[in-house]
């Protein structure tokens, strides 16, 4: 499998998709007190 | 008290602009240019005037950038790093900060100094350096995303994204 890092386009979507990620860990897990 | 927290949000934003423009600057600018450069024999002017410059403001914006967002949290960065109710959005984003600024002096900067041929060394450790530098620049550019999402974001408007 081809790392998403070597292309601008596959680290912007990496990007999009870890911040979706990160805000749906921090609203769901961390505010609701886990 | 107040004139010095904008004093310190101006100077991290400025600093911030700085870093991570220079940062996309190499993801998005100099390493497709190098490769061309590469091809017609011209890489050797990014490599000895423009890369060395670019690295300096970028390495030192980085430490500015964290230095002056620590002093805007003040008494909250204990609060921010622990991810405590009200500051979890900004501790989200602190930490992202933490981590590129991390891959900046860890990472990017030891393994350029050996590409540039700032320390020496062996064509296969360059090739190694080079992979390495590559992979952490652009693992900072896709941090930088989530980072200034929190950044601008996870303090002051908060509430209208729902931390």
């Amino acid at each position: 499998m081809k790392n998403p890092l070597d292309s601008v386009l596959g680290t912007i979507i990496s990007g999009l998709i870890l911040t979706f990620v990160l805000y749906s860990f921090v609203k769901h897990f961390v505010l609701a007190g886990v | 008290m107040e004139y010095s927290l904008g004093i310190f949000r101006w100077l991290h934003i400025l600093a911030g602009i700085t870093w991570i423009g220079l940062l996309y600057y190499f993801n998005l600018v100099q390493m497709p240019a190098m490769k061309d450069a590469a091809a017609d024999g011209t890489a050797a002017g990014i490599s000895k005037h423009v890369a060395p410059r670019a690295l300096l403001w970028f390495r030192w914006a980085a430490v500015a950038t964290w230095l002056m967002g620590a002093a805007l949290l003040g008494p909250n960065f204990a609060s921010a790093f622990g991810l405590q109710a009200g500051y979890t959005g900004i501790g989200i984003g602190a930490w992202l900060g933490t981590i590129m600024l991390f891959n900046v002096w860890v990472l990017i900067w030891p393994n350029q100094q050996k590409i540039l041929g700032l320390v020496s060394a062996t064509d296969e450790e360059k090739a190694k350096s080079r992979r390495v530098a590559f992979l952490a620049s652009r693992t900072n550019m896709m941090l930088s995303l989530p980072m200034l999402f929190f950044m601008a974001n996870g303090l002051t408007h908060k509430a209208l994204i729902g931390l």
